[in-house]
């Protein structure tokens, strides 16, 4: 079943003058028709300005369509009395790990959301050892968020969405402000939330190697999707791909400049590096 | 023009029970015309030394050595310092401020002192030399795309002239196109202006495809120095500090243990790409 739908979806962005006078309207996103069934991992790739934030967005009823509409586990995020249903059945993460979190302790931080809900005490912090422990930020439950790293502060930030035990997690961009040993955290975050505990995760990048373990991968441009399909079939139109201001990942890229130079029997579409390797000697192998 | 460090410490929060020795005895050089990579994991003092590199931030001991002058010493012009070497902040984009982009850029000259005749050919030459379009110069700032407003907040370093250009993350947040528009404008800076460049970046690969020299540091130290293959080269060491090689030196160790003889010290992709070529002999 579908947990995420849109039909002819549309939003305008309005630009007003000091008067209040409409001084300019910007299409943000385009008839978009999706579905995500209940347990994909979807990433989103695009450049920036393409609409995918504006999508996200919509996606837990911070913005409405200006057209057509977006059902939420059957919910429509039009009906007012749907949005609290809505907004714990599908979590958001941001970019930037410093301006979600708002404890000043760990577990407090991540005990917010189930208390807001009205969860009674008890259940709170059930649910917070069991997202932090998810998250493996258990053993820091004490500490302050401002010391931790900021692979560590973005878990934090997913757990607190963990223990309002979403259906869907959305994440914008939550690596891109991490060095390599953070961002490789929380992807593995992302991938065992949905792995075990079959969380649907829509994870929007520009990293084009934390794309390649997604079952799909819609490309936006201009505010509609322009491609979608498994990472393989995306990363094998690497002109098209460059077109849209993106690129594909490191194995691909060499993977594709090798067979350029003469390597002809590596097949289109490698993601990952053991791939590459593979296919390197299964050709070519000396020994 | 070049920047000497020596034995510099620095602590925030000195003297209360909340002390982190952010920089403990950091030496090294930075050389005319160098092209400098500063790596190291979310805390490890990158953003504390590139604030020293200025003047914004005071070593609370050591020296540091700007064109064979001791920039602490008493006689020492800070402001000269401040127009020599040009800081670019994360998401400098967020500083812009003025009702358009030609004033933003004129800010900084303007302040430095200099007439408006020179304020604006100084202007002029900065905005061209990051390849803004002409048309969009009296364009309110805020109505520019990410990588547009960030190239403007660029120019407005480049405006005060000077011969160092410190870039923190510079491509954070920019789609792979906007990622490579900046970087490929920074080489330019390098190339044909012969602008000392330092970045600091997160991103291996944009490090392995641009800098010659790579500083890593790790807990206020420098952890190494070196070439970008010396430095590359020592994977598990850069693991252990929470960052890695470029992804294309992962994939040249593993047909090495294959028994392929690659070059292991490739960091980019045509290197790994002619090494590969040589090895089967195509």
């Amino acid at each position: 079943m579908a947990i995420i739908e849109t039909h002819g979806l549309g939003y305008d962005y309005i630009r007003r003058d000091d008067d209040g006078n409409v001084s300019g309207i910007t299409r943000a996103v385009n008839n978009i028709d999706l579905e995500v069934e209940k347990g994909e991992f979807i990433a989103v790739l695009g450049g920036n300005g393409s609409g995918k934030s504006t999508l996200a967005k919509h996606i837990n009823a911070i913005l409405y369509p200006t057209e057509g509409y977006v059902l939420v586990d059957g919910k429509n995020t039009k009906d007012e009395d749907s949005i609290w249903d809505i907004r714990q059945k599908a979590g958001m993460v941001f970019q930037n790990p410093d301006n979600q979190i708002i404890g000043s302790v760990v577990e407090e931080d991540v005990g917010f959301g189930p208390e807001n809900m009205g969860i009674p005490t008890g259940g709170i912090w059930e649910r917070v050892e069991e997202s932090l422990k998810t998250l493996g930020m258990w053993e820091y439950r004490k500490h302050s968020p401002m010391k931790l790293s900021g692979g560590q502060k973005q878990r934090v930030a997913i757990a607190g969405v963990v223990a309002m035990h979403p259906e869907c997690i959305i994440m914008d961009e939550p690596t891109a402000m991490l060095d390599p040993s953070g961002r490789k955290e929380v992807i593995r975050a992302a991938r065992a939330l949905n792995d075990v505990e079959k969380v649907t995760i829509i994870l929007i990048t520009h990293y084009m190697e934390e794309v390649i373990y997604a079952d799909r991968v819609f490309v936006m441009e201009k505010g509609e999707i322009k491609m979608t399909g498994t990472p393989r079939e995306i990363f094998s139109r690497v002109d098209e791909l460059k077109d849209l201001r993106l690129t594909v990942p490191q194995a691909t890229s060499l993977a594709y400049e090798l067979k350029k130079s003469g390597m002809i029997s590596l097949p289109d579409g490698i993601l990952s590096e053991e791939e590459l390797v593979r296919e390197i000697c299964r050709s070519y192998s000396i020994m | 023009m070049s920047i000497i460090l020596d034995h510099v410490n620095y602590i925030y929060s000195k003297g209360t029970a909340n002390e982190i020795k952010a920089l403990d005895d950091v030496c090294f050089e930075i050389k005319d015309a160098d092209f400098l990579g500063l790596i190291g994991h979310t805390g490890s003092g990158k953003s504390t030394l590139v604030q020293h590199l200025n003047g914004l931030l005071r070593a609370d001991s050591g020296h540091i050595y700007f064109d064979g002058e001791d920039i602490y010493d008493k006689d020492f012009e800070m402001k000269k310092l401040r127009g020599k070497v040009g800081l670019v902040f994360q998401y400098p984009e967020h500083q812009l401020f003025e009702e358009s982009v030609f004033k933003d850029v004129c800010f900084g000259p303007k302040n430095m002192g200099l007439s408006n005749m020179e304020t604006e050919v100084a202007a002029y030459e900065a905005l061209k030399s990051v390849g803004f379009p002409e048309e969009l110069y009296y364009v309110s700032p805020f109505d520019l795309s990410g990588g547009q407003k960030r190239r403007v907040a660029i120019a407005g370093v480049l405006a005060m002239k000077p011969r160092i250009l410190v870039l923190d993350e510079p491509t954070a947040g920019l789609d792979p196109e906007g990622r490579e528009e900046i970087l490929g404008m920074v080489r330019d800076l390098h190339d044909m202006q012969q602008i000392t460049i330092v970045l600091v970046s997160h991103s291996m690969e944009d490090v392995a495809n641009n800098a010659k020299h790579i500083l890593v540091m790790d807990k206020g130290r420098v952890f190494m120095e070196g070439t970008r293959s010396e430095v590359f080269s020592r994977v598990k060491e850069l693991e252990e500090i929470g960052l890695a090689a470029p992804r294309v030196t992962y994939i040249m160790h593993m047909l090495k243990d294959k028994g392929f003889d690659v070059d292991i010290t490739a960091t980019t992709i045509p290197e790994a790409r002619d090494s590969i070529l040589k090895a089967v002999k195509l």
